[in-house]
């Protein structure tokens, strides 16, 4: 059980470019054992996924190895042809990847693509392939195996899906699995199944596992020892509980710390420090009225979409995505909405800013009137100054020919916010107030990272100088210490423009240090809707006490912040 | 040294010698033929200055060539050479004129049923897919036939090049609208656009200035390729008769008058044009294949 | 099983707007009475013709007897031959049907392996000497080609004879030219011309879907798992390159038609072809509208043939998943 499977010893791959080299891997020593699951985090660009493909021999061009060893129980991998590394795959090394929906060919069914790689890999007759396929599947938790192996991977589910490409890692019997971001486009309960099923075929199997995430809660639950990742270079290593509770380099403390807690509200979101910009003053400029009332409160509120089936007569049947008989939202609270996908969370969000019509009900805004009746161009375009959305994809967010100047300056020009000769000035003021520096607007987008160009869309939306921000899922596609800092900003702009905030999201300890009042979503339906405290500490609702204990949590970090706060 | 140009475009295009010859090829025909009347050494249509004592007269290096006569002559006594560039004038301008027309109205029916969806692409998408029942050359060969036998012969003989950019433009510009509504209903469901839409953008100036430069891309390469088919229908058409008048043939008429007289031996009527007719489309083809590749994230 | 149905009720209204395109070509371009009889008739007389035609009746009345004679195989009488139609038609339709169809046949027998292995093969000689054929056959215009392929094969080496049609041999209850020695040197090089373009085509349509499709992430997978080349390009990548391919070659059989109007003249080939380019020279209206039809009616059968073969491929189609 202490034979070393897999070894890496000073490892180093390169992409070659003609403008000069860049090596993803500088020198990376591992080692995984049987029965152990050995995880690789890092941030995005660190490189993990990179050490993954290069043992699989299954490098994106132009990578190659340029430096190293990678032995497989004793074999260098890097000497032998590439059929001979062909053979190993399946046979020796399986692989998982992140995406479920794409891993399998949508034309075969997934009894066809399983059978198909028993009877290859371990040279057995097709029929007793298929009785084997459907053992499997019925292995990793696909009920009614024998027959829904004739189905195709369309009609399965996301976390089914992915045991079907567990099971297809499995086909050759490997004793190495390379698991990439697993469970990653996954929601959090199905999450704790698929790892589960990990860490039971690595058991029962004897399998070495490296398991590649940016999660470290996926760590804490699943690694029994992690190695931590940065820029292409080993940070630290160590057993999980080790490097989780008292890691030795500042980097794993920072990124340790920078993961919001499910467990309480931290101070540096709780109570951002107040900052001030110049720009504050334009900002907070025609907002007089601050009545206590309910900023915007929405009644009976549902929406209906069609399914797309086809039937004779066109597309029939509807499904109803969002059905609650009321909400409201304080003003100048922060309300968080949480709910896995599928729950009607961005689709709530987007009813109440107006963005998307309801199938039935009403929202009414205390400064607008109810949303039905803004009709005339002058009231919807006073709405859309007060009312304004940051995305979760910063990718998608902003038009890639448009440069950041250009795209701030557009809706200030539109809503006349400035003089043409101030608008220059003002861009200028709100790139440094997100925190960029004044010349990046003279860039186009894809000249910034995700982190950045969030910031940029937060600029873009406080541009109309709103009251009220809905944030969907803004973090969720961002690295973990980039997600705290744009969650500090958020919190900082709420206070400092007493900015009401609806927070859409699926990551309940994000929504937990920025909200006021918490409520859950499940298909459709509010479960449960109290202040945050409350709810995090005593859930009233099954779904909601579900939700919080399948959520994977590096726990004992609360003595990491401590530490953090300390130095 | 090559390695050292930090540009991406200039990079790719410097290391493709084919497509860089097939631009400077296009650019070459395009300055020579547009000024045709500078560089032909002699004017084939003023009939002043063809005498029918210089007909069939052989290339100017076979023998009983003159080196007046670059190409050879016809049967007429008109210059090859200076028949080519007058003729390729005409291949070029309704190439390009086509397909500028097939790109206004592709784009206008793309951008309207790719972003408003519904009932407007629906009806938009039903006209298109009737026309694109019937292949472009058959369009275009029954407009211009249908014109050519209802207009008296010299009203059709002087509107001969703008009938043809309708004909040709008309019938092409299902292709486009097709591509240009694809990419449009993808841009539409980016969050850049729900973005203009939150900001109370009018619907215009989101279709203008945010939808359309993201679209350009493909369109570009449809547009090159089409240029490509636009010319050889061109020369279709003038050589069935339905095109250019044989006064002032398009390469594709003097291709038609050559091939009658092939079996006598007389080849370089029909050789000539017919080169410059092929290097034409290949070099645009080729660099539409380019461009498209260039474009294409994935394939580098 | 809707969808097909769906998409049966779609075809027949797009060939009932064909029906009228060809209807309203039929009745507005030029006069019929006139192309009928000469100019001498009396006012009177062309009155009577007209109403004897049914010309005064309305509109509507006149486009659904029309469809209804169309569909009976009726398209009126030829104004410059003085024949039904419908007969001229039939005498030329064999002749057109076979090179079209030799040709479909020979681009697709070519065009699909080189296709695949220009996809597997990027880089090698031989791929890119097959990519620098395609451009030129794509390039090339088929009048040209037809023209040099005369001046070489007929004029210089005169292996093979310069136009006409050669000897038919029944054939399976079919009267065909390909199956006689004279037949085929006849039929060669015009199917050589009209299949030039299409192999070119569907080359690099083919081609440009394979490299797509292997760049997916379920064939990455497919590599991950150790699964052999052949499997993974032949199983695996190819069934889902055809899906789109398949339309694509549905679409090119009208285009066929379209281009051996072309192949026919220069090969003075008796098929429709000539007749079309003589119906247009002489503004023969019911030859015309005939032939739009007929078009029409070929594209909307390959639709068809396509949206059922792409029942039969995709699976996410048949359950209505997409």
């Amino acid at each position: 059980m202490t034979d070393i499977l897999c070894k890496t010893t000073d490892l180093k791959v390169t992409f070659p470019h003609r403008l000069g080299d860049f090596t993803a891997v500088h020198g990376f020593d591992m080692e995984v054992r049987r029965g152990e699951i050995v995880g690789l985090i890092g941030e995005s660009g660190a490189g993990k996924s990179t050490i993954g493909n290069a043992i699989m021999g299954l490098l994106s061009h132009p990578g190659q190895v340029s430096g190293g060893r990678i032995e497989l129980e004793g074999q260098n991998l890097l000497d032998l042809s590439d059929a001979a590394l062909a053979r190993l795959r399946g046979r020796k090394i399986g692989t998982i990847f992140q995406d479920p929906m794409t891993s399998l060919n949508p034309l075969m069914t997934v009894g066809e693509q399983l059978a198909e790689s028993i009877a290859l890999l371990q040279d057995k007759p097709m029929a007793q392939a298929r009785n084997m396929a459907a053992e499997r599947l019925d292995a990793v938790g696909i009920p009614d195996a024998i027959n829904r192996m004739n189905q195709y991977p369309h009609e399965f589910s996301g976390g089914m899906r992915q045991r079907v490409v567990i099971a297809l890692a499995m086909a050759g019997d490997p004793d190495l699995l390379i698991a990439d971001e697993p469970t990653t486009a996954l929601d959090v309960s199905v999450q704790k199944q698929v790892l589960d099923l990990i860490r039971s075929i690595c058991i029962e199997r004897s399998l070495g596992v490296i398991l590649v995430t940016h999660d470290m809660g996926v760590i804490a639950e699943t690694a029994d020892r992690v190695y931590v990742m940065r820029h292409g270079k080993l940070v630290e290593t160590g057993p999980t509980e080790q490097v989780i509770h008292k890691p030795s380099q500042k980097y794993t403390r920072d990124l340790i710390a920078s993961i919001p807690s499910i467990e309480c509200c931290e101070e540096r979101f709780r109570n951002p420090v107040k900052r001030t910009g110049e720009i504050d003053q334009w900002l907070l400029a025609g907002h007089k009225d601050q009545s206590t009332d309910d900023y915007v409160t929405a009644s009976a509120l549902t929406k209906d979409f069609a399914i797309r089936k086809k039937t004779f007569w066109g597309t029939s049947g509807s499904f109803q995505a969002v059905d609650i008989p009321g909400l409201s939202i304080a003003r100048g609270e922060v309300l968080g909405l949480v709910g896995e996908s599928g729950s009607g969370k961005s689709t709530l969000g987007r009813m109440m800013i107006g963005l998307v019509q309801p199938s039935s009900g009403s929202i009414h805004y205390s400064d607008h009137g109810p949303l039905a009746e803004v009709r005339s161009r002058a009231a919807r375009k006073a709405l859309r100054r007060d009312v304004q959305v940051v995305f979760q994809d910063p990718y998608s967010s902003l038009n890639s020919r448009m440069r950041v100047d250009h795209i701030l300056a557009e809706p200030i020009r539109f809503h006349g916010l400035g003089e043409r000769a101030e608008i220059p000035r003002l861009v200028g003021a709100l790139l440094e107030r997100v925190g960029l520096p004044p010349d990046a607007g003279r860039k186009f987008p894809h000249q910034f990272s995700g982190g950045q160009r969030q910031r940029i869309c937060i600029a873009r939306a406080l541009s109309v100088r709103p009251r009220f921000l809905l944030c969907d899922e803004p973090t969720s596609a961002l690295d973990v210490s980039i997600q705290a800092e744009m969650l500090a900003l958020l919190m900082e702009l709420r206070r400092s423009l007493g900015l009401t905030l609806l927070f859409v999201s699926h990551d309940l300890a994000v929504v937990r240090q920025v909200s006021d009042r918490v409520a859950v979503m499940k298909q459709g339906k509010i479960v449960e809707c109290r202040d945050a405290e409350h709810l995090f500490e005593t859930p009233e609702n099954d779904y909601t006490r579900m939700l919080l204990d399948t959520a994977p949590r590096a726990s004992g970090h609360k003595e990491a912040i401590n530490l953090r706060s300390a130095t | 040294m090559l390695e050292r140009i930090r540009s991406d475009f200039w990079y790719e295009l410097l290391n493709s010698p084919v497509t860089l010859a097939s631009a400077i090829v296009i650019a070459l025909m395009v300055i020579g033929c547009s000024f045709a009347p500078v560089f032909a050494p002699h004017t084939p249509f003023d009939p002043a200055t063809i005498s029918i004592l210089d007909n069939n007269l052989p290339p100017a290096w076979a023998d009983g060539g003159d080196p007046r006569f670059l190409f050879g002559t016809d049967l007429q006594g008109r210059d090859v050479l200076s028949a080519m560039l007058y003729g390729g004038r005409i291949s070029l301008l309704v190439g390009i004129g086509a397909v500028a027309l097939s790109v206004v109205i592709g784009m206008t029916v793309g951008l309207l049923a790719g972003y408003f969806g519904g009932m407007t692409d629906a009806v938009l998408m039903r006209i298109a897919e009737i026309q694109f029942a019937f292949p472009p050359i058959l369009i275009a060969l029954l407009f211009n036939g249908i014109l050519k036998a209802s207009l008296p012969a010299d009203i059709f003989a002087q509107a001969a090049v703008p009938i043809m950019i309708l004909a040709i433009g008309l019938a092409g510009w299902v292709q486009f609208a097709r591509i240009v509504r694809a990419s449009a209903m993808v841009q539409r469901n980016q969050d850049y656009v729900t973005a203009c839409h939150a900001m109370g953008l009018p619907t215009l100036t989101i279709i203008l200035r945010h939808i359309t430069p993201n679209i350009v891309g493909p369109v570009l390469v449809l547009a090159m390729l089409q240029i490509a088919v636009a010319i050889v229908t061109e020369a279709t058409l003038s050589f069935l008769g339905l095109g250019t008048p044989l006064t002032e043939p398009s390469l594709g008429a003097l291709i038609q008058i050559g091939s009658q007289y092939l079996f006598s031996g007389i080849w370089w009527v029909v050789i000539f044009p017919g080169a410059m007719l092929l290097v034409m489309v290949v070099a645009f083809n080729l660099v539409a294949d380019w461009v498209r590749d260039y474009l294409n994230p994935r394939l580098r | 099983m809707y969808f097909l149905l769906a998409r049966v009720l779609q075809a027949t209204i797009v060939m009932l707007c064909v029906a009228l395109v060809g209807f309203l070509v039929f009745q507005f371009v030029g006069d019929p009475v006139l192309a009928l009889v000469g100019q001498e008739t009396t006012v009177e007389d062309r009155e009577a013709l007209r109403e004897s035609l049914g010309l005064n009746d309305p509109i509507l009345l006149q486009y659904a007897r029309y469809v209804m004679n169309a569909l009976q195989g009726d398209f009126g009488i030829s104004y410059s031959f003085n024949r039904d139609v419908s007969e001229m038609i039939a005498e030329r339709l064999p002749a057109t049907i076979e090179l079209v169809m030799f040709s479909g046949v020979l681009s697709l027998i070519l065009a699909i392996p080189a296709g695949i292995y220009t996809g597997i093969r990027r880089k090698g000689g031989l791929a890119q000497t097959i990519m620098a054929l395609s451009v030129i056959g794509v390039s090339i215009p088929s009048f040209l080609l037809g023209i040099l392929l005369i001046l070489v094969f007929s004029v210089w080496l005169n292996w093979l004879p310069s136009f006409g049609r050669g000897d038919v041999a029944t054939v399976l209850g079919m009267r065909t030219s390909l199956f006689t020695w004279d037949g085929l040197s006849h039929v060669l090089m015009p199917a050589a011309v009209l299949c030039l373009f299409q192999l070119g085509v569907i080359l690099r349509l083919i081609r440009a879907e394979m490299l797509e499709v292997l760049r997916t992430d379920y064939i990455r997978f497919a590599w991950a798992r150790g699964l052999p080349g052949q499997r993974v390009y032949f199983r695996h990548a190819l069934k889902n390159t055809l899906v789109p391919v398949v339309t694509a070659i549905g679409l090119q059989l009208s285009s066929l038609f379209a281009f051996s109007i072309i192949t026919e003249r220069v090969f003075q080939w008796p098929g429709m072809g000539s007749l079309l380019l003589h119906a247009i020279g002489q503004s023969d209206i019911p030859l015309l509208a005939a032939y739009l039809i007929f078009v029409g009616l070929v594209f909307t059968i390959s639709n068809l043939v396509v949206d059922a073969i792409y029942v039969l491929i995709d699976p996410r189609i048949r359950h209505g998943a997409h």
